[in-house]
């Protein structure tokens, strides 16, 4: 059953690691705007859709 | 009607076509154009008519050549790449998002650019080689996105942000789920082998996890507490603060005597809970600034005049009393001056609340804040910005104190009786089991101070509160902070400011008085106030039949007096009474704007000019007139008192030509005699008034654009649903009560265990968050009604 000491010592080291990489992501601003990147990452997808069937041959000089 | 492809704006009558599609205007055309040459027309696939339309531009951002004006723009620059952020207003949609994080598409300059669409800002790195500031600034505003920049922005300072809400939640809720973790063995109290072995690591490591919670997470409820006790205040954070403390140190004390497993689950759900309350009640409107003065109004730079006659741009704080200043037409006069050159028509309705523009000769003095409508004209400064005639009213010491302190809550005048109950209870119980069993006294209480913290009722009011403050902002009534909620339900009296708050900016009321206008009259009529450039000729331009254009023989403007026009044989005055010279008993000289109009030496009449009042103006007066004291506090004349006698209720009071200071004055006056008072003001020179007020409200027909320092701002279009919000706040205060009778049948309950001393930490657990959740599930329920029955009265 010592193994209970292992398994405390992961866990406990799993939830550090989260918790340091949230306060990190704090830190770099990432809850600063909480909107505007929902709305960005469908961005690219249309824009590369509507290059390749209009404009095949500038499709290389936009990426 | 054909809608314009850009803007959605209806064509009128000037429609153009272009490329198949319509405009509005050649400037929509153009945005159009540039967008559709750089291959950016993807702008108009993500939204139908995501466009804006372009102002002027040319010559305005000028100053932007005045390298030290430029730097104090910019957020960062090293060496070429610089990094400059800009407030643009005009940002509403995923389009806007789009193109401006496109800009290296239109200019090869611009490295990056990232929007933040709540705050509607847009942070721009760019190569200062390839692209100078001003033709940054005049691309962003050629695309109908001009940034807003103004005075504020050169006093700046490196923003901190503060998140440390944010880190103090994340430890919490990261601490409260593991130590519910850790204690999930203990709580059916079984004898095992295995539990017994390791029960003392899982309590060490709740007591590890627990630390940074009480001094880090719950810090700021000891420095309230003990800020409120040195003021002798009992306020909310008094009990919280003893409950935490107390449950952190017989906890601690429990598992080093090894008595049990301490409380540490209750401790760390109890912050969590706590400061998720604190979270919900954060103002959430980050793209509306409630501090603004005339600092973020005044333009940033002017054009000042050499000693060689050349121009050049000047930031504002170097304007000394003496220098010559030129203010081009919609400029703003940041200073006091003195009318030097020029024909000047200065708008003052921000600053004074007076309705039509005032025309001013050269020796004339000017205050600061006006804006100039017409042409150029030339200025000497007489005072330096700050010690202007407008902006010493922002060194009354009402700007500097904060109206939140002075406020005295249901929260705290109920915690105050709550605390002392509490207390007595907590020694009560210790004196009768001293007597009867002295081993239990010290946990019965500890006992009754952790489970009487007022958990609940801490939580009742943010989240009542932080619920309205959203419904709130759906119905376009914008509150700065959720406590003013509870001001908004203790308001006795309301003061409306006249121009611009009771009275809408366009659509001027006209009515004509006088004998009809021949066909041959109102045509030269017309075309000669399609000439003029004067506000009220383009007013009643707006509102006169346009079909009938014809080429006068000649015209001439008498600059402040009016319009003499001539064609064929009829000579038209058109302007000022004593410009006309009708018949003197026509003529009374009336504080209503008037434009006369007279027809070869006749008299024919007059154009009254009205204010349009606000829709619903009357029901909104009649309502709050009920149980509320009605003060009208204008700044203009007394022309319209008749008008508004109609519409007050008879109780009301009406004063005019009201000073700045004079508004601010008459609040504290009835605020002295006990009132509480709701200020509905909409210009700087309501700015004294609003804050010296208990609630100041500011009225604006585009929330975008800048409003005084406030403590809500009210779109323009719900102004009749003023007494709406006055009932939800009074209704608001009513949920609050009865959830500090739901929570205290909780403590009663919790109370019940802990003085007969068998508060285990299982029925903590259980107890303490139930209480909790209920009252979180009780207000926010109450609150969605009212919402939705609010939402229901808009659609009837």
């Amino acid at each position: 059953m010592t193994i209970i000491y292992m398994l405390l010592a992961i866990s406990v080291t799993v939830a550090v690691l989260f918790f340091i990489v949230f306060i990190i992501s704090v830190k770099k601003g990432q809850y600063d705007d909480t909107y505007t990147p929902s709305v960005r990452m469908l961005f690219e997808d249309e824009v590369i859709k509507e290059v390749s069937t209009d404009k095949p041959q500038t499709k290389n000089d936009n990426q | 009607m054909a809608q314009c492809y850009h803007c959605g704006d209806p064509c009128d009558d000037k429609e153009i076509k272009h490329k198949d599609k319509s405009f509005c205007c050649q400037g929509c055309a153009t945005v159009f154009d540039i967008l559709h040459e750089s291959d950016l027309s993807y702008y108009y696939d993500l939204e139908s008519t995501p466009g804006i339309s372009p102002g002027e531009v040319d010559g305005k951002f000028d100053f932007l050549d005045n390298e030290s004006i430029a730097e104090k723009l910019l957020e960062f620059h090293d060496g070429d790449i610089k990094i400059v952020s800009f407030l643009i207003p005009s940002i509403h949609c995923s389009s806007c998002i789009w193109v401006l994080e496109n800009l290296q598409k239109l200019n090869a300059g611009v490295r990056t650019s990232q929007v933040d669409f709540p705050k509607k800002t847009v942070r721009i790195t760019y190569a200062s080689e390839e692209v100078s500031l001003k033709e940054l600034v005049t691309l962003l505003a050629r695309l109908g996105y001009e940034p807003y920049i103004s005075l504020e922005n050169a006093d700046q300072k490196k923003k901190q942000v503060n998140r440390t809400l944010i880190y103090q939640l994340g430890i919490a809720g990261f601490a409260f789920g593991n130590v519910m973790f850790l204690s999930f063995p203990e709580y059916f109290q079984v004898e095992e082998f295995w539990l017994d072995r390791f029960k003392h690591l899982f309590r060490w490591l709740m007591f590890a996890y627990s630390v940074p919670v009480v001094f880090y997470s719950a810090k700021d409820y000891f420095i309230s507490a003990y800020k409120g006790l040195r003021s002798k205040i009992l306020n909310i954070d008094v009990p919280i603060a003893l409950g935490i403390l107390v449950l952190f140190l017989r906890s601690t004390l429990e598992i080093v005597m090894d008595w049990g497993t301490g409380f540490f689950d209750s401790l760390t759900g109890l912050v969590f809970f706590l400061l998720v309350g604190k979270f919900f009640q954060q103002k959430t409107y980050s793209y509306l600034s409630f501090e603004r003065d005339y600092k973020s109004y005044f333009p940033i730079a002017i054009t000042r005049i050499k000693e060689d006659h050349s121009e050049e741009q000047v930031p504002i704080y170097e304007v000394l009393p003496g220098d010559r200043l030129l203010v081009r037409n919609k400029e703003l006069l940041p200073v006091d001056a003195i009318l030097l050159k020029g024909d000047a028509l200065i708008d003052y309705s921000f600053v004074t609340g007076e309705a039509v523009p005032v025309h001013k000769d050269s020796g004339d003095k000017l205050f600061a804040g006006g804006r100039q409508e017409g042409g150029i004209i030339e200025v000497q400064a007489m005072k330096g910005v700050e010690q202007s005639y407008l902006t010493q009213l922002w060194s009354n010491e009402v700007f500097s104190t904060n109206k939140q302190h002075l406020f005295q809550s249901l929260t705290d005048r109920i915690s105050k009786n709550f605390t002392i109950g509490v207390l007595s209870l907590a020694f009560l119980a210790t004196l009768f089991w001293l007597v009867v069993d002295p081993s239990k006294a010290f946990q019965v209480f500890t006992a009754v101070l952790i489970v009487a913290c007022p958990c609940a009722i801490a939580l009742a009011s943010p989240f009542t509160l932080g619920n309205l403050l959203r419904i709130f902002g759906k119905q376009q009534l914008y509150l700065k902070e959720s406590y003013i909620i509870e001001q908004m339900a203790q308001v006795d009296t309301v003061v409306f400011d006249k121009t611009g708050t009771i009275t809408t900016h366009q659509k001027s009321k006209i009515i004509y008085e006088g004998i009809p206008l021949t066909e041959e009259e109102s045509a030269v009529l017309t075309s000669s106030l399609r000439a003029s450039n004067h506000p009220l000729s383009r007013a009643l331009y707006d509102l006169l039949n346009k079909n009938n254009i014809t080429t006068l023989d000649s015209f001439e403007e008498v600059t402040g007096k009016g319009i003499l026009a001539t064609h064929k044989n009829r000579q038209l005055k058109i302007g000022a009474a004593s410009f006309v010279e009708a018949q003197k008993e026509s003529l009374e000289e009336t504080n209503e704007t008037s434009v006369y109009v007279s027809s070869n030496d006749g008299y024919k009449g007059r154009y009254v000019f009205q204010n349009t009042y606000r829709k619903g103006l009357m029901e909104v007066f009649q309502e709050l007139g009920k149980d509320k004291k009605l003060v009208i506090l204008s700044g203009d004349n007394d022309g319209e008192r008749e008008r508004l006698q109609m519409i007050l209720p008879k109780h009301a009071v009406m004063l005019f030509e009201q000073k700045p200071d004079d508004k601010l004055q008459y609040i504290k006056n009835l605020q002295k005699s006990g009132k509480k008072v709701m200020m509905v003001g909409d210009g700087l020179n309501d700015a004294g008034a609003l804050a010296q007020s208990d609630v100041g409200i500011v009225i604006s027909e585009n929330v975008n654009v800048f409003s005084p320092a406030c403590d809500g701002i009210l779109d323009a279009s719900r102004f009749q649903n003023l007494t709406d919000f006055f009932q939800i706040s009074k209704k608001g205060m009513k949920i609050i009560k009865w959830s500090f009778v739901l929570s205290l049948i909780y403590n009663l309950i919790g109370l019940s265990f802990a003085v007969s001393g068998n508060l285990s930490p299982v029925v903590a657990a259980i107890l303490m968050p139930l209480s909790s959740i209920s009252i979180v599930v009780f207000t926010t329920v109450a609150t969605y009604f009212i919402g939705k029955k609010l939402a229901k009265k808009e659609t009837l």
